[in-house]
């Protein structure tokens, strides 16, 4: 076996260990007497499991994973490649289908590597509205998943009520932006339009049922005897391995890594102006992840109650060229996205369109980890797994 | 009536340039640590203040200075993909198919901190204690295509450089399993490689950059004008 001369498996702690002794017996107990006949499970590409169409083969020994492997490339759309014959304000249409569910999110670090190769920066009113937009994102995007992750465990109700205030920031989004899923509204200097009358008061009311929310799937989903059961100490990461894939985002930060690029980086956003915690968890298991992708939805409300009290007056846009030309150089912006850190690789030769865009999305990396962390577990786990790690398909493929 | 009102909001262009501070000494501090801890490896190096660090090491000293700069802290695998470097001989795609080609510069122009070959290696590092990040890059050797797999220095690498194993066409030696991530098995061609051409911009042209809206609130004359 190649297992113990692999470098990541050297640095792991015991209890990492431990699925790897119970992989190992699986297979011995394959290979040895006992007549076990392996068997191939194919799960998807369509599955409700997989936010799209991810198909992960696994190979079982009775209930237990002896290895699983993804298979993506199901909804690849090769953005990298179409952004090279695009212009700059174009891309921001590509990049919104990215991560579907928190699409404004996926525009704001392009536009800021764009603002920073140009030297151009939006006002300040631009910028917080930027950040409560996002935050906006974040809150659509994590509270459906709580409710997904209840159907996903077996739990129907929670995804009834996740749709129902979902629709609530939708609706402020709509209001806003123009678009429920896709606003294409940010612009290379700052935003297309200021908010609409009466936005702020309306968010200010959306934010207490979603506080509200927050705690029904607390108490309801959390609290649950069945839901602990089946999600702590299931796909346990420890905070090396982590590191080793790139996880990112609460997937990280469940296995104590406490580490938030909001707090943690420079940035022209507002989020250095109000007051947050960065939620982390020691355990690194399934419900840890859970837990704070909770907690951090709850935080979001409460950074967005402050940004809308503070919100500055003035321009919403700097003066920019009509026809916008990038000079030369190359940036690395990355944010703290709802599915963890999204940044963008710019390369730019002077022109109108970029040369080349590496997109870092969040769940490819999130979900490389997939292939360790299901050997050795039981086949309903693998479910609760990939649910708890919660990737986006489009996020992945690209 | 509106397009008046929001125009006195406009005028206003702020110029970080002259915030950003000139000297960055814990960049700065950052990358001489580098230096010394990875010696002849880098070939080249470049810090933006305020900005970001880019280095570029030999490729045949590659997995050797991953491992170093993961043993000095930069444990955090970021991404790892490539760049092709020439410019596509097809442009922006923005030609009308029945025209013939218009000839184009398709001189090799390395990025920042230079190279010697078509095609670079591209990895991002960062320090997860001071959260500084690093940007590595390394020359993949002309017509050969095949630099080191870091795969065992970064398990995460693992995706990585089979993406670019199949959209750049580059071979990585030492990978456990370099089949296609994305593309059919029987994919021909490097997809993401400059020469390769975008066949919806082949067919069709593309009405592309004559299709800008005007800002909000932006007058054409004063916007041409400036």
């Amino acid at each position: 076996m190649t297992i113990l001369n692999d470098p990541v498996n050297a640095k792991l702690g015991d209890r990492a260990q431990l699925s790897y002794i119970a992989s190992q017996a699986a297979d011995a107990r394959l290979n040895v007497e006992l007549e076990t006949e392996g068997m191939t499970l194919n799960i998807g590409p369509q599955h409700p499991a997989t936010h799209g169409t991810l198909r992960i083969i696994a190979r079982l020994d009775g209930e237990q994973v002896l290895w699983a492997e993804p298979s993506c490339g199901y909804m690849h759309r090769g953005y990298e490649k179409l952004t090279e014959v695009r212009s700059f304000p174009q891309v921001t249409t590509l990049i919104n289908r990215i991560d579907w569910l928190g699409s404004f999110a996926n525009e704001v670090p392009f536009i800021l590597a764009a603002e920073k190769l140009m030297g151009v920066e939006a006002p300040p009113r631009a910028q917080w509205i930027r950040t409560i937009l996002f935050e906006l994102s974040r809150i659509a995007n994590v509270s459906l998943f709580l409710g997904d992750l209840g159907v996903q465990l077996g739990a129907i109700t929670p995804v009834f009520m996740a749709f129902r205030d979902r629709e609530y920031v939708l609706n402020l989004i709509e209001s806003a932006t123009g678009g429920r899923f896709h606003p294409n509204f940010d612009r290379i200097g700052g935003l297309k339009d200021d908010l609409p009358a009466g936005w702020i008061d309306e968010t200010k009311v959306v934010m207490k049922k979603l506080r509200n929310f927050c705690d029904e799937i607390e108490s309801l989903l959390f609290g649950n005897e069945i839901f602990q059961s089946r999600t702590r100490g299931i796909g346990v990461i420890p905070r090396d391995v982590a590191m080793q894939y790139g996880l990112s985002g609460a997937n990280l930060r469940a296995s104590g890594v406490d580490w938030d690029l909001r707090r943690d980086q420079d940035s022209p956003m507002a989020w250095n102006k109000v007051d947050f915690k960065v939620w982390t968890h020691p355990d690194g298991d399934s419900f840890a992840r859970c837990w704070v992708r909770l907690q951090e939805t709850r935080e979001a409300t409460k950074i967005v109650d402050q940004l809308l009290d503070g919100i500055p007056s003035g321009p919403v846009m700097a003066k920019v060229p009509k026809i916008i030309k990038v000079p030369e150089g190359e940036a690395w912006v990355s944010t703290e996205n709802p599915l963890g850190e999204m940044g963008y690789y710019v390369v730019s030769r002077g022109d109108s369109g970029p040369f080349r865009v590496k997109i870092r999305s969040a769940s490819f990396n999130n979900i490389s980890i997939t292939p360790w962390l299901l050997r050795g577990v039981y086949v309903p786990d693998i479910i609760t797994i990939l649910a708890s790690l919660y990737f986006i398909l489009g996020d992945i493929d690209r | 009536m509106l397009r008046q009102k929001r125009k006195g909001a406009v005028n206003q262009l702020s110029s970080p340039a002259e915030t950003t501070p000139v000297v960055d000494a814990v960049r700065d501090q950052v990358l001489a640590d580098v230096q010394a801890a990875l010696g002849t490896a880098v070939v080249d190096s470049l810090v933006k203040p305020g900005d970001d660090i880019w280095i570029r090491v030999s490729t045949l000293s590659w997995n050797e200075s991953m491992k170093k700069l993961q043993a000095m802290g930069f444990d955090y695998f970021c991404f790892l993909s490539a760049i092709d470097w020439m410019p596509s001989p097809f442009g922006r795609g923005e030609d009308d198919p029945t025209e013939p080609a218009p000839e184009r510069d398709t001189t090799i122009r390395p990025g920042y901190t230079g190279g010697d070959t078509r095609m670079q290696l591209l990895v991002r590092v960062v320090n997860s204690r001071t959260h500084i990040g690093i940007n590595v890059k390394t020359d993949v050797p002309n017509e050969v295509y095949t630099v080191d797999s870091i795969a065992n220095v970064f398990a995460g690498a693992n995706w990585h450089e089979r993406e670019a194993h199949e959209m750049f066409g580059i071979g990585f030696v030492g990978h456990p399993d370099l089949r296609n991530m994305y593309l059919p098995t029987d994919f021909e061609g490097f997809p993401m490689r400059k020469d390769f051409p975008l066949l919806a911009r082949m067919v069709k042209p593309w009405p592309g950059i004559v299709d800008v809206e005007p800002l909000p609130g932006g007058d054409t004359e004063s916007e041409e004008a400036s």
